[in-house]
C-alpha cells in the first residue's frame, strides 16, 4: 500500500473498531435512523469542514468560519422577515457575500504577505460584527419554504432519514474529493502547501490559487450557514461559536497534515464522523456528562497526532534504509 | 542611560502614537475620560479602569510574546486560565490556606504549559496543533473540576487579589507590572532573550550551535502556563468564583492579537514584552472607548476589526517596502530603527 494512504487508512480503522465497540454495548446505534441523525446533526459541520480541508491543504488556516455561519444565518433571518424575497434569491446573495468576503481574505493574505492565522482573525471579528449590527437577538425563520426544504427526505429502510441538509453535505463532501484529486486547482491547493516558493517555481499561479481557496472556504461557510439556519429554523448572531475548531480538529483526526501538502477530503469525513459518534455514545450512554465530549476529542486529537507523528517518522527511516 | 532609553522609545514609538491616538479619540468624545482622582487611596478613573480591566490579556500577552518570539503559538492560554480558576476556587473552598491554593494553582498552569512544551520540543509537533489539544480538552477539563457548576468562594485573600488596591492601584495592575518587568528582566538581563530569538530566527541552526533548545522551548511554554495560570486567579478572584464555560473564553485570540499589535511577528525571532504590554493596552482602550463613546454596542466588534487591520497593514513588509519606496532617503531615521533592532 501506498504510504500517502497509511493516516487515511487507520483513521478509517479507528472509526470501525470504535463504532463496533460501540455498538456491542448499544445494539441500537447500528440502526439507520441513528446514521441519519449523524448526518442531518453534522450537515452543517461538515460543510465548513470541507473547506476547511482546502485552507489547511494549502498550508493555511480559516478562524472566520464560525462567524461566518452566524452572519449567513442572521443575514437570512433578517431579509426574509423584512422583504418578500424568496429564499432562493436570498441564498444566492449570502453565497455570493460570503464568497466574496473570503476572496477578500485571500487577497490581504498573499498582496499584503500577512499571516493567514491573524488576516481570518480580523476576518472572525469582522464577520461576527455584521452579525450583530443586524441583530442581536435570535430571530425565527417562518418562511413556507423552509418547511418545504425540512419536509425533504429520502427513507432508508429502518426508518432512518437522509434529510436534504445530510444529503447535501454528502454531494459536497463528493465535490470537494472531486475538486481535490481530478481538477488542476486541487493539484495547485496541493503544491501551495508543499511550499510557496516550490509551487511558484513549478509554474503555479500563488495569487489566483491562493484567493480561489479562501474564496472556496468563503462560499463554503456560507452554504453551511444556510444548512445551519435550516437545521436551526433560526437565526441568532451569537450561533456557531468555536465551529471553526471543530472543523480543524476534524481535519486533523481525519489525516491531514496541519503544515499543508498531505490529506485527503475524504478523511475529513471520518474525523467528522468520528467526532459525531463520541457526541453519541455520551447521548446513548446518559451517565456521562457532556464535558467529557470534550475531553474525548482532545485525547482522539492527541493520538492521531502521535500516530502520523510515527508515520512519518518511520517513512523516513525506510527512505534513508532505501 | 539616554541612549538606551531612545532605542526602547524607537521601537515603541508606532505602539505609543497609535495609544495615544486612541486615547486622544476616546477623550473627545467623552470629556471626562483622562480625569484620574484619589479615593479611599485608590486611584479611580477611565485610564486606571483600562490598566485593571485589561490585566488578563495583559498577563496572557507576556506569556504569549515569548512562545512567538520562539515561532511558535499557545492557544490553549484561555483553557488553561478556565482549569486555574477552577482549581483555585475548588481548592479555596475545600478549606485549604491561600497560600497552598496559590501554589498549587500556579503549579498547574506551569504543568499545562510543560504539556504543551513537551508536545512541541520533544515530539516536534507543530505549536498550533499541539496547543489545540489542550485547548479542546482544557474546558472539558476545568468543568470536570467545577462538576459543571459555577464555584463561588468567599475567602477575604483570594477576593483581594481580583479587586483589592495596593499602593494606589489596583492589585490586577500590581501584578502585571511585577510580572512583566520580571519577565523582562529575566530575558533581557540575561543572554536567554537573544537564545530564545535564536530558536525563533532558526530552530536547527540553534540546535547545532550548542543552543538548549528543548529545554528553553519547554521553558518557554511553561511560562506561558504560568502566566494563564495567574491571569485565570485574577478572573475568578474578580468574580468570587470559577466559570469553567465563560473564563478566558476567547482571550487567546485577544493575547496573540496584542503580541502582534505589539509589533512582534508571528514568524519568530525578534520580540519585545514592553511592546506586546502596550499591545494588549490598546486593544483595552479600544474595547473601554468604544463602550464610552457611547457607540452601538453591535459595532464594537467591526470598530475592533477595522482599527487592528489598519494596524496590521500599517505593519506588513508589502506595506513598509512601499512607504520606503516612496519616501525619499531618510538615512537617520533608518540607523536609530536598525539600532532598536
Amino acid at each position: 500500500m501506498k504510504q500517502k494512504y497509511l493516516p487515511l487508512t487507520a483513521t478509517i480503522l479507528i472509526f470501525v473498531l470504535s463504532y463496533a465497540l460501540c455498538a456491542a454495548q448499544y445494539p441500537n446505534i447500528l440502526s439507520t435512523r441513528v446514521i441519519g441523525n449523524l448526518l442531518t446533526d453534522n450537515a452543517f459541520l461538515g460543510i465548513a469542514a470541507v473547506g476547511m480541508t482546502f485552507v489547511i491543504l494549502s498550508g493555511g488556516i480559516d478562524l472566520s468560519v464560525g462567524s461566518v455561519i452566524a452572519f449567513t444565518g442572521v443575514f437570512l433571518a433578517v431579509v426574509l422577515e423584512h422583504t418578500s424575497m424568496h429564499p432562493l434569491a436570498a441564498f444566492a446573495l449570502v453565497l455570493t457575500i460570503t464568497t466574496l468576503f473570503g476572496a477578500l481574505m485571500g487577497v490581504i493574505i498573499h498582496y499584503l504577505e500577512m499571516p493567514a492565522f491573524i488576516v481570518t482573525l480580523a476576518g472572525m471579528f469582522l464577520a461576527r460584527g455584521m452579525a450583530f449590527v443586524l441583530s442581536i437577538d435570535s430571530i425565527p425563520i417562518k418562511h413556507p419554504f423552509y418547511a418545504t426544504l425540512k419536509g425533504l427526505y429520502y427513507k432508508l429502510p429502518g426508518g432512518g432519514r437522509i434529510t436534504l441538509i445530510g444529503g447535501l453535505m454528502l454531494l459536497v463532501f463528493a465535490v470537494g474529493i472531486l475538486v481535490a484529486h481530478r481538477t488542476r486547482f486541487g493539484t495547485n491547493v496541493y503544491a501551495l502547501g508543499g511550499g510557496t516558493a516550490t509551487a511558484k517555481l513549478m509554474g503555479v499561479p500563488v495569487a489566483s490559487t491562493t484567493v480561489k481557496i479562501y474564496a472556496f472556504s468563503g462560499l463554503l461557510a456560507g452554504l453551511s450557514g444556510i444548512v445551519f439556519s435550516l437545521y436551526t429554523s433560526a437565526g441568532y448572531s451569537l450561533a456557531a461559536v468555536g465551529v471553526e475548531l471543530d472543523a480543524i480538529t476534524a481535519v486533523v483526526i481525519g489525516g491531514t497534515l496541519l503544515t499543508g501538502g498531505s490529506g485527503f477530503v475524504a478523511g475529513t469525513l471520518v474525523g467528522l464522523f468520528i467526532q459525531g459518534l463520541i457526541q453519541t455514545y455520551i447521548t446513548f450512554d446518559g451517565s456521562l456528562s457532556s464535558w467529557w465530549t470534550k475531553i474525548l476529542i482532545g485525547a482522539l486529537l492527541f493520538a492521531f497526532i502521535l500516530l502520523q507523528k510515527g508515520i512519518i517518522h518511520l517513512s523516513r527511516d525506510a527512505r534513508q534504509r532505501a | 542611560m539616554i541612549p538606551i532609553l531612545r532605542t526602547y522609545l524607537a521601537r515603541l514609538l508606532p505602539q505609543l502614537i497609535a495609544l495615544a491616538a486612541i486615547l486622544i479619540a476616546i477623550s473627545m468624545t467623552f470629556p471626562g475620560f483622562l480625569n484620574l482622582e484619589i479615593q479611599n487611596g485608590r486611584l479611580y478613573g477611565s485610564l486606571i479602569d483600562i490598566l485593571n480591566r485589561g490585566a488578563p490579556v495583559v498577563l496572557l500577552a507576556i506569556g504569549m510574546t515569548v512562545v512567538i518570539a520562539t515561532k511558535g503559538i499557545d492557544l490553549s492560554v484561555g483553557a488553561v486560565m478556565a482549569i486555574c480558576g477552577a482549581v483555585a476556587a475548588s481548592f479555596i473552598t475545600s478549606g485549604h490556606s491561600l497560600f497552598e491554593t496559590l501554589l498549587i494553582t500556579i503549579a498547574v498552569g506551569i504543568l499545562c504549559g510543560m504539556w504543551n512544551g513537551i508536545l512541541v520540543a520533544v515530539l516536534d509537533i507543530q505549536p498550533i496543533i499541539a496547543t489545540l489539544v489542550l485547548m479542546v480538552a482544557g474546558r472539558g477539563i476545568a468543568q470536570l473540576v467545577t462538576e459543571g457548576a459555577i464555584l463561588t468562594f468567599n475567602d477575604p485573600g483570594l477576593i483581594f487579589i481580583g479587586s483589592g488596591s495596593f499602593a494606589g492601584l489596583p492589585m490586577p495592575v500590581v501584578v502585571w507590572l511585577v510580572f512583566g518587568i520580571l519577565v523582562a528582566l529575566l530575558v533581557r538581563r540575561s543572554a536567554l532573550g537573544m537564545l530564545i530569538e535564536a530558536i525563533g530566527v532558526n530552530r536547527q541552526a540553534s540546535t547545532l550551535s550548542g543552543v538548549l533548545t528543548p529545554v528553553l522551548l519547554i521553558a518557554a511554554y511553561m511560562l506561558s502556563g504560568l502566566s494563564a495560570a495567574i491571569a485565570g486567579i485574577i478572573a475568578a478572584a474578580d468574580i468570587r468564583g470559577a466559570d469553567a464555560n465563560n473564563a478566558g473564553l476567547w482571550l487567546e485570540l485577544d493575547a496573540i492579537l496584542a503580541v502582534v499589535v505589539g509589533g512582534t511577528s508571528l514568524l519568530g525571532g525578534r520580540f519585545s514584552i514592553a511592546a506586546s504590554v502596550l499591545g494588549a493596552i490598546i486593544i483595552q482602550a479600544i474595547n473601554t472607548g468604544i463602550l464610552l463613546s457611547g457607540f452601538p454596542p453591535e459595532f464594537n466588534l467591526i470598530i475592533k476589526a477595522a482599527i487592528i487591520v489598519f494596524i496590521l497593514v500599517l505593519q506588513s513588509p508589502r506595506f513598509r517596502a512601499a512607504c520606503a519606496f516612496l519616501a525619499i532617503p531618510r538615512r537617520a531615521a533608518k540607523t536609530t530603527e536598525q539600532e532598536a533592532k
